[in-house]
C-alpha cells in the first residue's frame, strides 16, 4: 500500500460528514523525517482498518506543549486557543495522536481553556481497533520470538499512566518482550522532554539519551520499541553513540505493526 | 517538699510544649506567605491519599529495605507513645506506673513496647550504617553536607538514646520486676545492674525516667529545625498533594485573560476596567522568590525529608547535571526560613534583603536542566512536587526576564511564526502523505 488515503477536516466538512476520529499529527510527525515514517505507518493501519479519519493538514498548528514546559505560558495559551477555536469549529469529539506530548496537553491542559475532547494515544486506539475486530494483526513470522524492549515515554507513562496499551500490542506480535530495570513508573526519561529536545544539554558526565540507551541495551534487544517521536530520535541517537546501529533498531509500535502486516 | 518533682515536671512539660507551639505558629505564618490555591476539591481522593501514603506508608515500601525499617520505626514511634502517656500522668500525679492496675494486660503492653523498642533500636542502627558506613549514594550528594548530614545522624542518635533509656528504665525498676511480666527484653539488661544497692538502683531508674521524658520534649522541639518535621507534615502534605494527572500543568489564569484580550478583535486594549471590577493582574508571572510560590509548595518544602529518592531517579542528576530536585526543596525551605527570620527581626514586615530564591539559591543552570519527566514526583514518598517549583521559575525567567537559553528563544519564535518548533512552512504540514 504505497498510496495513503488521507482526508482533511475541510474535506469532510465539504462532504457534510464527520470523521470517526481526528488524527492529530503533531509538529514532529509532520516535519521530522524519522517521525514522518511513524505517521505514515499509523495511517497505513488506519487505512487497513478502514477508519474514517481526518487530519487538520495545513490548518494544524503546534499544540504549545513545548512552549508551556519551557515556561512560556503566553505562547502556549495563544496556540491552545487558536487550536481550540479550530477544533471546536469542526465540532471535533475524538482525537488520536502518536505524540505523547500532544496527547497530554490536548487531554489535560486544553479542557480548562475550553477544549473538551476524548483523546487517545495511537497505541490505545489501535488496541481498540483490534479488540473491535476491525484490525487483524497476524502473529508475524518476522518478529516472532524477537527480543524487544519498550521504552516508556514520560508523557504517556508517568504523566498519564498508560503502560499497558503499547505492551499489549507488542504481545500480539508474539515478540519476546523484555523489560528494562527502570520501566513503567520508574522509567528513565529519554532526555527530550521539557523542551530539552530543542537545546544543548547542561554540562554533566553524559547525555541522558545515552544513559537510557544503555538501560535498553542491557536487555540485549534486537529492537527498542517506543511510542513517541521524540523518544525515537533520542534513542536512535543513543544507539548510534553506542555504535550499535547495525545490531539494534529503534521503532515505533505502529511501525512494528505495519511492518508485520507488510503494509 | 514531696511536690517538688511534680512541679518541676509540670514546668518542663509546659515549657517544652509551649516552645513547640510557638514554633508551629511561626511555621504556619511562613507557609501562609505563599500564594493562595484552591485545594477544596476531590476531598475523598485526598483523604484516601493521606491514608494510603502517609498513614499506610504506601510509597515507602517501593524500596523494601528502607521501607520496612521505616515502618518499624514509625510504628514504634506511635505505639510507644502510650507509654509516654503513662509517664506524663505519673509525672504530674506523683504516682508510679499508674496503668499497672491492668495487671497481665499491662505486662503484655510493656512487653510489646520493649520488643518494639529493641526493633526500633536495631532499625536505627541499620539506618546509621547505611548512611555512614555503606554510604548510600543519595546521602552523599553535594547538598547533603554540613547541617543536612548532621541532622540525619542526630535524629538517629536521639532515637538510639531514647530507646536505650526506655529499656534501662525498665531494667532497673524493682516494681516492674516484681510483676514478673512485661520486662521481656529489659530482663537481659538487669544483670548489668545486679551489684547495685537498692538506693543506687532507684537513682538510675529515676534518672532514666527523667532523661527519657526530657529527651522526648527536646526531640519534639528539635523537629522544627530538622527534616524530621515530616513526621507531622507528611499528613497535611499528602492531603494537599497533586491529584491531577502528573503531566497536567496548571494554566495561569492571568495569562488566559490577557490572551483572550489579544485574540478578541473587538476588545479595546485601552478600555478602563469596569467599575467595581478589580483587575486581576498578578505582580509577576512565575516565581523568583518564595512568596511567589503557592502555600502548598511551601508546605512541600517544610515536609521534605531529604531522603533523596527524587534525586536518585532524576535523569538530569543521574547524568551529572547540577539539578537535584531534593536541593530545590531544601533551598526553598532555607530561603523561606530566611524570609521568616527577616520578618521576625522587622516587626513582622519583610525588609528587602537584596536576595531571592532564584539566582541566590537556585541557579538558572539547574532550572534549565529539567526534562519535566515527573520521575521526582513519582518517587517522593510524601507527595512533594519539585517539578512545579522548577516550572514556576522557568515561567519567571521567560515571561518576566526573557532569559531563556538562545536555542529555546529560536524555538519559540518558530512556533509564533510557523506554528511549529522548527523553521518550516505551515503549508508543508501535509508533505508526509506523498513522501516514502
Ligand atoms: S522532573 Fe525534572 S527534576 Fe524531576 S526528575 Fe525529571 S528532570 Fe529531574
Ligand atoms: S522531595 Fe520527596 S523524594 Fe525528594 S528528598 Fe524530599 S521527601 Fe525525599
Amino acid at each position: 500500500m504505497d498510496q495513503l488515503i488521507v482526508k482533511t477536516m475541510a474535506d469532510y466538512m465539504a462532504e457534510g460528514k464527520q470523521p470517526e476520529i481526528l488524527f492529530w499529527v503533531g509538529s514532529a510527525g509532520s516535519y521530522d523525517d524519522r517521525a514522518k515514517k511513524i505517521t505514515r505507518a499509523f495511517v497505513k493501519l488506519l487505512n487497513k482498518a478502514q477508519v474514517e479519519f481526518a487530519v487538520l493538514g495545513t490548518e494544524e498548528s503546534c499544540t504549545g506543549d513545548v512552549a508551556k514546559r519551557a515556561g512560556n505560558e503566553f505562547l502556549f495559551q495563544m496556540q491552545a486557543m487558536m487550536n481550540i477555536e479550530l477544533l471546536n469549529g469542526y465540532e471535533v469529539k475524538r482525537i488520536v495522536t502518536a505524540c505523547p506530548h500532544s496527547y497530554n496537553t490536548l487531554k489535560n491542559e486544553y479542557p480548562a481553556l475550553g477544549g473538551q475532547y476524548q483523546v487517545q494515544h495511537h497505541t490505545e486506539y489501535i488496541e481498540e481497533l483490534i479488540q473491535a475486530g476491525r484490525l487483524k494483526i497476524e502473529t508475524s513470522s518476522k518478529l516472532n520470538g524477537k527480543r524487544i524492549t519498550f521504552h516508556d515515554p514520560c508523557y504517556l507513562g508517568r504523566a498519564n499512566e498508560v503502560y499497558e496499551a503499547p505492551r499489549n500490542l507488542l504481545r500480539t506480535l508474539g515478540v519476546d518482550l523484555v523489560e528494562m530495570k527502570r520501566h513503567k513508573q520508574t522509567a528513565l526519561c529519554c532526555g527530550a522532554g521539557g523542551a530539552q529536545m530543542f537545546k544543548e544539554p547542561e554540562k554533566g558526565d553524559k547525555d541522558i539519551n545515552v544513559l537510557r540507551t544503555e538501560d535498553a541495551l542491557k536487555t540485549e534487544p534486537s529492537i527498542i520499541a517506543t511510542g513517541c517521536p521524540y523518544c525515537n530520535t533520542m534513542m536512535t541517537d543513543g544507539v548510534k553513540a553506542k555504535e550499535k546501529e547495525g545490531a539494534v533498531q529503534v521503532m515505533d509500535v505502529a511501525e512494528l505493526l505495519a511492518n508485520a502486516e507488510d503494509l | 517538699m514531696n511536690y517538688i518533682p511534680n512541679i518541676l515536671f509540670a514546668a518542663a512539660l509546659v515549657l517544652g510544649i509551649g516552645y513547640f507551639v510557638k514554633n508551629v505558629k511561626k511555621l504556619v505564618r511562613n507557609i501562609k506567605l505563599g500564594q493562595d490555591v484552591d485545594v477544596s476539591d476531590h476531598k475523598d481522593q485526598r483523604w484516601q491519599n493521606m491514608i494510603r501514603i502517609a498513614l499506610g506508608q504506601g510509597k515507602m515500601v517501593r524500596r523494601p529495605v528502607a521501607g520496612i525499617l521505616h515502618i518499624i520505626v514509625y510504628l514504634g514511634f506511635i505505639i510507644i507513645n502510650i507509654e509516654v502517656l503513662e509517664i506524663i500522668l505519673d509525672g504530674l500525679t506523683g504516682q508510679h506506673r499508674l496503668f499497672s492496675f491492668m495487671g497481665g494486660f499491662y505486662g503484655f503492653l510493656i512487653g510489646s513496647f520493649e520488643v518494639l523498642a529493641l526493633l526500633v533500636f536495631v532499625s536505627v542502627v541499620i539506618f546509621w550504617i547505611r548512611r555512614n558506613v555503606i554510604k548510600l549514594q543519595r546521602f552523599w550528594k553535594p547538598e547533603m553536607t554540613s547541617w543536612p548530614k548532621n541532622d540525619g545522624n542526630f535524629i538517629l542518635y536521639f532515637e538510639m538514646v531514647l530507646m536505650t533509656l526506655f529499656l534501662v528504665m525498665n531494667a532497673t525498676d524493682m516494681h516492674l520486676q516484681e510483676m514478673q511480666s512485661g520486662n521481656v527484653i529489659s530482663q537481659f539488661i538487669t544483670p548489668l545492674f545486679s551489684g547495685m544497692s537498692e538506693g543506687t538502683l532507684h537513682l538510675v531508674e529515676r534518672s532514666a525516667w527523667w532523661l527519657h521524658i526530657l529527651g522526648i520534649l527536646v526531640f519534639l522541639n528539635y523537629l522544627y529545625y530538622s527534616k524530621h518535621l515530616h513526621i507531622l507534615l507528611a499528613f497535611p502534605n499528602t492531603y494537599f498533594g497533586k491529584i491531577k494527572p502528573k503531566g497536567e500543568f496548571n494554566n495561569l489564569e492571568a495569562v488566559t485573560n490577557e490572551v483572550k484580550m489579544m485574540m478578541d478583535p473587538d476588545a479595546d486594549p485601552f478600555a478602563m476596567p469596569e467599575e467595581g471590577v478589580e483587575e486581576e493582574v498578578p505582580a509577576k508571572f512565575g516565581a523568583s522568590d518564595v512568596q511567589d510560590l503557592s502555600w502548598v509548595q511551601l508546605l512541600n518544602a517544610y515536609t521534605c525529608t531529604e531522603c533523596g529518592r527524587c534525586t536518585s531517579e532524576c535523569p538530569a542528576n543521574l547524568t551529572g547535571k547540577q539539578l537535584s530536585p531534593r536541593k530545590i526543596m531544601m533551598d526553598t525551605r532555607d530561603r523561606l526560613e530566611e524570609v521568616g527570620k527577616n520578618m521576625d527581626a522587622n516587626n513582622g514586615e519583610f525588609k528587602d534583603d537584596g536576595k531571592q530564591l532564584l539566582g541566590d539559591y537556585i541557579s538558572h543552570e539547574e532550572i534549565w536542566a529539567c526534562t519535566t519527566c515527573n520521575a521526582c514526583v513519582e518517587a517522593c514518598p510524601v507527595s512533594i512536587d519539585p517539578l512545579s517549583i522548577i516550572l514556576e521559575m522557568r515561567r519567571y525567567l521567560v515571561m518576566e526576564q526573557s532569559a531563556a537559553p538562545m536555542e529555546l528563544n529560536n524555538m519559540m519564535s518558530n512556533i509564533e511564526n510557523n506554528g511549529a518548533p522548527w523553521p518550516y512552512n505551515q503549508m508543508d504540514r501535509l508533505n508526509w502523505v506523498d513522501e516514502k
